[in-house]
């Protein structure tokens, strides 16, 4: 079909839409709710919960990018005898400093919202995947041929689940240090830490392979997202898929650049 | 020439249902697929058996009755058909072809490959229509409606009902179709009084029986009018607008 036009007409202001009596009945109708109380009840609906999965996700993907640039700084190796990277991870822990105390800004306001966007987006996936399992109900009995929903967009949930579990990983690996999970963690030493985690080669592939599983979610994410926000326009309806494969392409070949250096002894 | 159907035979809603083996010869090229089925239902009536019972009206592609999963897709193998507009030269003598009827849960079986798909009835119920004073045909050029508008709202118009998106979307959601509904009035200028209530309680309509969408894009590729993914993500975009602003 040709692409929906940009002008489309909106409510009140549209081509013909003089009907004033028509819409001040409908909105006369209506129950006098806060805007707040609103967006709440939206969450009750599927369409709703599309909606918080596409703006969590929205705020996971601008997570990842920024985590995956900041793994950059690996690369630029020491400077006066401390790693870059060592450097970077302190100037995060003592943002706002010294008119906020240490690590609250990077707790407000990375690691709360941060937190906050994986469960809102946990939860409507959760709550979305038995939604769908229950209006698909009888499955067909013979072998279904998919046209356009492909790997990716049918494993969501378990690439998701995998990103999950990695992350818990991740967390007890390289942030909190669990002794069990990296017994040479050493606090602040984020270069000596993560050379010696991905030296151990099950932990190299376990980095590696989660990279797919979140290549894959984020690559349908980024363009699923402007879908379920009806972000729609002709004029940009086709960079939506290019944008989706740069986006996830960066993001994986950033991320995969690390163990890579490891592997290749560029980073020791 | 020679094929071998494979048809899902279920004698109720409530019984187990099975699929049942026959034999096509000297099948033509120029039959359609319901001609196809005509055919065995002939042969079976002659054996004193049960003809399999399958839905179709116009056979023309518009009406939207047909709709068999064929080979594991809705309308079979050739894109932008209805079941009754695919020609049996679309396969090759000795196939094997896999007939079962649409499956959601919304969508419970009657008989055989008929299906019941009241709930669309009732999304349409609950939005798909416009409060136009009735009479005589207005003169078309009263209201001046942008090309491009017209073009997309007749595109979505051109949606036929035949749920062959809900029965090949992975979450059995029903978003194309509704989307084609509303976006189809949402558009025009005769559409706009009932606009927001018409997104809100069309979409909200279709959840009570529906999953969600995922953005597989199995729909559009289903779909014998080649209604786009677009359609939903100006729906979605409504639907937002309906609650927020609270029109
Ligand atoms: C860094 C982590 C993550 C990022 C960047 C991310 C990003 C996204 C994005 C952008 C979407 C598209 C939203 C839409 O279609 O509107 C999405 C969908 C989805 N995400 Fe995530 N996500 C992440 C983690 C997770 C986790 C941990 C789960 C958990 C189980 C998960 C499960 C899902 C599912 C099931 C969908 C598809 C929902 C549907 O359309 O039916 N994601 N994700
Ligand atoms: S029988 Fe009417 S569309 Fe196929």
């Amino acid at each position: 079909m040709p692409p929906l036009p940009a002008g489309l007409p909106r409510g009140g202001n549209g081509p013909g839409c003089g009907n004033g009596r028509m819409e001040a009945m409908a909105s006369t109708t209506r129950e006098r709710t806060s805007k707040l109380a609103r967006i709440g009840g939206v969450y009750r609906t599927d369409t709703g919960k599309k909606y918080a999965m596409a703006t969590s996700g929205v705020v996971l993907l601008a997570f990842v990018l920024g985590h995956m640039i900041g793994n950059l700084h690996v690369f630029e190796g020491a400077h006066d005898g401390v790693y870059r990277i060592d450097e970077y991870g302190e100037g995060l822990r003592s943002l706002g400093e010294p008119l906020f105390p240490r690590t609250l800004v990077l707790w407000v306001f990375l690691r709360l919202p941060l937190t906050a966007a994986f469960l809102v987006h946990i939860h409507a996936a959760w709550s979305l995947t038995r939604s769908n399992k229950a209006a698909r109900g009888a499955k067909y009995q013979s072998p279904r041929n998919y046209l356009a929903a492909n790997y990716a967009s049918r494993t969501m949930r378990w690439s998701g689940v995998i990103v999950v579990l990695f992350l818990l990983w991740h967390l007890a690996d390289l942030t909190i240090g669990v002794e069990a999970v990296n017994p040479g963690f050493r606090r602040g030493e984020v270069y000596q830490n993560l050379v010696f985690s991905l030296g151990r080669w099950p932990v190299w592939i376990l980095y590696t392979a989660a990279q797919a599983a979140l290549g894959f979610h984020i690559w349908h994410g980024a363009w699923s997202l402007f879908q379920s926000l009806g972000v729609n326009n002709p004029r940009f309806n086709r960079f939506r898929r290019i944008f989706a494969n740069v986006f996830s392409t960066a993001v994986v070949v950033g991320f995969l650049s690390v163990p890579l250096g490891v592997a290749l002894d560029v980073v020791r | 020439m020679d094929l071998t159907l494979r048809v899902w035979r279920q004698r109720g809603p409530l019984d187990e249902g099975g699929f049942e083996t026959y034999q096509a010869a000297g099948v033509s090229g120029d039959m359609s697929f319901l001609e196809l089925l005509d055919v065995v239902n002939e042969q079976l009536v002659t054996e004193g058996r049960e003809p399999i019972a399958f839905d179709h009206d116009c056979r023309e592609g518009i009406c939207g009755s047909c709709g068999l999963m064929i080979d594991g897709r809705a309308h079979g193998p050739r894109a932008s058909t209805a079941t009754c507009q695919l020609h049996m030269r679309e396969f090759s003598d000795g196939d094997t072809i896999v007939v079962e009827p649409w499956r959601a849960a919304a969508f419970p079986i009657i008989r055989d490959l008929v299906v019941d798909r009241t709930p669309f009835d009732r999304i349409i119920e609950a939005g798909g229509y416009i409060s136009a004073p009735t009479g005589s045909a207005p003169e078309a050029n009263l209201i001046p409606v942008p090309k491009g508008t017209s073009d997309t709202a007749m595109d979505a118009a051109a949606c036929i009902g035949c749920a062959a998106c809900v029965a090949a979307c992975p979450n059995s959601a029903a978003h194309l179709f509704t989307a084609a509904k509303v976006v189809h009035l949402n558009l025009l200028p005769q559409g706009q009084p009932e606009r927001w209530r018409r997104v809100e309680r069309m979409v909200e309509t279709m959840e009570e029986y529906f999953g969600s969408c995922t953005s597989h894009g199995e729909c559009e590729k289903a779909c014998p009018k080649d209604i786009s993914l677009d359609n939903i993500a100006v729906m979605n975009r409504d639907y937002l607008q309906a609650k927020i602003r609270n029109r």
